[in-house]
């Protein structure tokens, strides 16, 4: 619900009435209220209402939610704070700040909360756990625009972040040990988790996670940052309820974890460390914020000791001091939020003496900071009487719990002099001396209605507290301690014993130290003495600039290279290994060799071609042309080879991809710097090295790929897929040529994506020329040109430009009657593709072969005076007949690309098939053609756009 | 057959993996050209390596005998697309070139 609400007000995101959003959040939070209240009577007793939703069955991951006492109280408490803090904040709010974003965010957050308590799978319970992490950023960077806002956001995002993924993995062993993510399952198997091996790194993980979230030492330090926070926030989140997430799912799983060594150990250092230390140094901060969050962190480790105890007394304070803590410290933010509002500052050495302006907020803070203090008759002594009743009692025999009393009864002196300094410093004393709003005066009404509201259920529990919030406390405690629930009394007198004299002993010795310290404190600067300069804030931004910046510089410079050489020799090396690793680990099964079968005609071929590949290799750095040569020669070899072992397709497409790639190449040549192995190119020791492990690594993968190719061709080919494409290219594909039936029907939708890409490139190929300018030194009319034009130059009959064109005259004339001939052939191979070899794409590269001996043959300009060729038309018409034809089949209700055929009678052609995979293949032979084309065409221009270009230099030459 | 055409792989691999290793940039081209068949043989052939048999069904010929059509569709598919990175790679190469003055494949001559 509160999500609907949050939803909902991020649409009215803009609007500039301030009324809209604040009504929506009020009725949002005030109807979640009551549907918890209503939810009462079904939790009494110990029972547990759910709701169940299959989410991920595969997972056994459920939308679960399950409420009980616990949950039911915790939830009262959420939402009523936030119904409280919502009205607070129609007040507290300036006329600038953008309200529906917040009350979206605050509405966001509850509804995160909510999630958490009341998630019946534990996943879910970590999901809405990292939920209420980004909100509480949200929330507190709200007001972005200053950097104390942004660096508390982002370190509390940080800590608790790490925290919740802590506590995912702590989820995942728990879920792990008990073979359920069920909540009920896990808290029912208490004993199977205590004694499991992993239950120390399950424990670990989860308190890792409460601790960040409940900010206990030591990772205490972002609340006091995230105080940047408006103060509704605080109100809400940092003292009512995120903070409590952790000590919630700490008594959630309190059940479950508690009661061994490990767990008193750990919760109760943590615990009593966070208790003394943030009472110590909540006195001694110049903040009023900064107070009240370290006050918090010292009552949350005091929450925390309780349960580390183990026994279920403790608990029942634990879960008591969480509600009353709740209620004072919500109360005591939204005052500090007032006097913040109406004086316009938060440091108590500036402020003294508001009592005479603020009578009535300052009264309702004093009994909410009695509270806290735990004076009596109010519900902060109570629950602080059961802790140190619980403290006095010896659970584990240890140091720590010997110390106990002592560390409580001086962490409760120590509150009661920062509670003392709080109200006494900011009410009392002479009138406070320039402040930044000079008349300061009460609030509206309904601004302190929230802290009234507050501070008289302190007053109704701490009074009367088996009347008010007895049978509450008591469904909230059955339904965590089940069978275990202790006797215990909720009276305000207990008789005169020894948690009394502690009570006392701390309220008297509080005062004394109050009175001692006071004159220190109004001169002394910001944080605790001795204890300033180590900041948890400074040791946190080390560490995160550390691991962020430095070490990933390190690892930058270490490990990585922004050059492609040795990039490519770590692909190379890795893959190797790849391939190498299993095999090794697997075990390799030897083949033997067999050298009957061999013809030796085959063998001279490829002796042939092996040398012409190595030929490729060396002489690919000084003689490209004779590399390329060489390189077409490869390419024939293998054609061959595709002709010899039975795959004419192979080696027609083979060899057209051939004839096309030399031209592109030797297109390109010309653009490339000239290359002398005369000069320059000393080889020094190091790169004489680099090229012998360049070598090894080369004959390494050479090496490897022949063993396991030959392993592979001689292993016995499986029944595989192929004999289905076999026994149903004709019956169902209607073709003979089973490849082209497998390219144009079974796998149409490959091919479609297939030519998608080639369309890609082509017009990629195409944008990349267009602004292709050639390096200066190539800027040159080529060497022959030069050559020929001063032949020309010197006999007298001829005139420039004559031998450029004559030359090469006879091919030329040739390749133009060529042109219908090949035009005829692409026909060819297209129609016959179905049931023999060819196809679209062989047909498709013929007919660009045509258009590119024109160009060939009487250049650029010759050529596209007589043939006009629209590449990107034939692109455009190539992939919209396929996409259609593959379409079609939806029209008559077949999935995309079924394909139909039937044979067509021709005139004197005879009878030829037509089946619609013809269609697609035609598609397929259009696109090819274009984008072909337009490749070579775009290379092939460059000749022209660089006498454009040569035009332009010399005109420049000539001005300057 | 087998062992003539697995020893051609090799020794393709191995000019296509030491030239894609140097630093010229159509040094690399050459070499992925010879990669690419290298690769396009070794695909071919898990197949199966048949003489005369090729995959075009005719009457009288059993069709379970014929050499497997899937790979060579595969390699098919393959060749096209092979020559579809040559182009783009070549014109990427010659945009660098004029670019950056230089056929380094980092855009500058190395001085260590």
């Amino acid at each position: 619900m509160p999500f609907l609400g949050s939803l909902a007000s991020a649409f009215i995101l803009n609007t500039t009435s301030r009324q809209l959003p604040v009504f929506l959040a009020g009725v949002v939070a005030l109807s979640s209220v009551g549907l918890s209240a209503l939810a009462y009577p079904y939790v009494t007793d110990g029972n547990v209402l759910r709701f169940h939703a299959e989410w991920l069955p595969q997972f056994g991951l459920d939308f679960s939610l399950r409420m009980d006492g616990f949950a039911w109280i915790f939830s009262m408490l959420v939402t009523s704070i936030g119904f409280l803090v919502v009205l607070y904040a129609r007040y507290y709010m300036g006329d600038d700040d953008p309200i529906p974003r917040f009350f979206s965010f605050l509405l966001a957050f509850m509804g995160a909360m909510l999630g958490i308590l009341i998630s019946g799978n534990i996943i879910l319970l970590s999901i809405f756990w990292e939920l209420t992490s980004i909100f509480s950023f949200l929330l507190i960077s709200y007001w972005h625009s200053s950097a104390a806002a942004r660096d508390g956001a982002r370190m509390a995002l940080t800590v608790t972040g790490i925290g919740g993924f802590c506590l995912l993995i702590g989820m995942l062993l728990l879920g792990h040990i008990v073979g359920s993510y069920d909540l009920d399952t896990i808290l029912a198997s208490g004993d199977a988790i205590r004694n499991h091996p992993l239950y120390l790194p399950t424990l670990v993980f989860i308190l890792l996670g409460a601790l960040t979230k409940s900010a206990q030492f030591p990772f205490h330090f972002w609340l006091p940052n995230a105080m940047a926070a408006p103060t509704p926030v605080s109100a809400f989140l940092h003292s009512a309820t995120m903070v409590k997430a952790g000590v919630f799912l700490l008594v959630r799983f309190w059940p479950v974890l508690s009661g061994t060594y490990e767990w008193f150990f750990l919760v109760g250092l943590a615990g009593m460390l966070t208790l003394l230390l943030g009472a110590f140094f909540a006195m001694f901060q110049r903040d009023l914020k900064g107070l009240l969050a370290y006050s918090t962190i010292s009552h949350l480790g005091l929450i925390t000791t309780l349960l580390s105890l183990g026994s279920p007394l403790s608990t029942v304070a634990a879960i008591f001091h969480m509600l009353n803590h709740a209620t004072f410290k919500a109360s005591l933010f939204m005052a500090a939020g007032i006097i913040d509002h109406e004086t316009g500052t938060r440091d108590m050495q500036k402020l003294s003496g508001l009592f005479r302006f603020l009578p009535a907020t300052a009264t309702l803070a004093m009994v909410a900071s009695a509270a806290m203090a735990g004076v009596p008759l109010l519900n902060g002594f109570l629950s602080k009487e059961m802790f140190f009743a619980e403290a006095v009692e010896t659970h584990a025999d240890s140091v720590l719990d010997r110390i106990l009393p002592y560390v409580a009864t001086l962490a409760g002196a120590f509150s009661v002099t920062y509670s003392l300094r709080f109200i006494h410093t900011v009410f009392f004393g002479p009138p406070p001396v320039d402040l930044p709003k000079p008349h300061p005066h009460e609030p509206p009404r309904w601004m302190r209605f929230p802290i009234e509201i507050l501070v008289v259920v302190c007053l109704i529990v701490g009074i009367v507290p088996a009347l008010s919030i007895g049978p509450f406390l008591e469904t909230a405690v059955a339904s965590v301690l089940g069978a275990r629930t202790p006797d215990y009394s909720l009276s305000i007198w207990h008789g005169f014993n020894v948690p009394l004299i502690m009570s006392l002993v701390a309220l008297v010795g509080g005062t004394l130290l109050y009175m001692a310290l006071r004159r220190y404190l109004a001169t002394s600067e910001d944080g605790p003495p001795y204890f300033r300069r180590l900041r948890g804030q400074r040791i946190f931004e080390r560490v995160l600039v550390t691991v962020s910046w430095r070490w990933a510089r390190l690892a930058e410079s270490r490990l990585g290279t922004r050059n492609l050489q040795p990039q490519l020799r770590w692909i190379v090396a890795i893959g190797f290994t790849a391939g190498l690793l299993p095999l090794y680990l697997a075990g390799f099964e030897r083949r033997p060799i067999v050298f009957s079968q061999i013809d030796p005609a085959f063998v001279l071929i490829w002796m042939i071609g092996m040398a012409l590949a190595i030929g490729a290799a060396v002489y690919a750095k000084y003689h490209r042309l004779a590399a390329l040569v060489m390189l077409g020669g490869v390419g024939l070899v293998v054609c061959l080879t595709f002709v010899w072992l039975s795959a004419p397709d192979l080696a027609i497409t083979q060899l057209l991809v051939e004839i096309v790639t030399t031209v592109l190449i030797l297109l390109g040549l010309r653009w490339l710097p000239k290359r002398n192995p005369d000069l320059g190119d000393v080889m020094t020791l190091r790169s004489r090295f680099r090229r012998f492990r360049d070598l090894l690594l080369a004959v390494a993968c050479g090496v490897g790929m022949t063993v396991v190719a030959f392993t592979v061709m001689t292993i016995p080919v499986p029944d595989a897929i192929a004999t289905y494409f076999l026994e149903n290219a004709y019956a169902q594909g209607g073709g003979r040529n089973v490849v082209n039936v497998i390219l144009v029907d079974f796998r149409g939708f490959d091919t479609l994506g297939e030519i998608v890409v080639l369309g890609i490139v082509g017009l990629t190929v195409y944008a990349l020329l267009r602004r292709f300018r050639p390096a200066p030194d190539s800027m040159e009319m080529p060497e022959q040109q030069q050559i020929q034009n001063r032949f020309d130059e010197e006999q007298p009959e001829r005139s420039p430009g004559d031998m450029v064109r004559d030359y090469l005259l006879v091919p030329s004339v040739l390749m133009q009657w060529m042109f219908p001939v090949i035009l005829m052939f692409a026909v060819y191979l297209f129609i016959r593709g179905h049931d023999m070899p060819g196809g679209g794409f062989s047909a498709g590269l013929t007919l660009s072969i045509a258009f590119l001996l024109q160009y060939l043959a009487g250049g650029t300009r010759w050529a596209e005076d007589r043939i006009r060729i629209l590449p990107l038309r034939w692109m455009g018409a190539g992939i919209l007949t396929a996409t259609a034809t593959g379409a079609g089949a939806w029209l008559l209700g077949y999935p995309f690309l079924t394909s139909h055929f039937r044979y067509l009678e021709l005139p004197l052609i005879g009878k030829i098939p037509a089946a619609t995979a013809l269609l697609f293949d035609l598609g397929v032979f259009a696109l090819v053609v274009g984008s072909t084309v337009l490749i070579l065409v775009a290379l092939a221009h460059q000749s022209i756009r660089i006498n454009r270009l040569r035009a332009i230099e010399a005109a420049r030459r000539e001005e300057a | 057959m087998e062992l003539v055409l697995s020893i051609a792989i090799g020794v393709m691999t191995t000019c296509g993996v030491w030239l894609i290793l140097r630093p010229r940039t159509y040094q690399v081209i050459v070499g992925l050209s010879l990669l690419s068949y290298a690769v396009n043989l070794f695909i071919f052939g898990v197949g199966g390596v048949k003489s005369n048999r090729p995959p075009v069904l005719e009457g009288g010929v059993l069709a379970s005998t014929l050499s497997d059509p899937v790979p060579q569709a595969l390699v098919l598919t393959a060749i096209v697309i092979g020559f579809a990175t040559t182009a783009l790679f070549l014109v990427v190469l010659l945009a660098a070139r004029g670019l950056t003055g230089n056929d380094h494949v980092d855009g500058r001559n190395e001085k260590p």
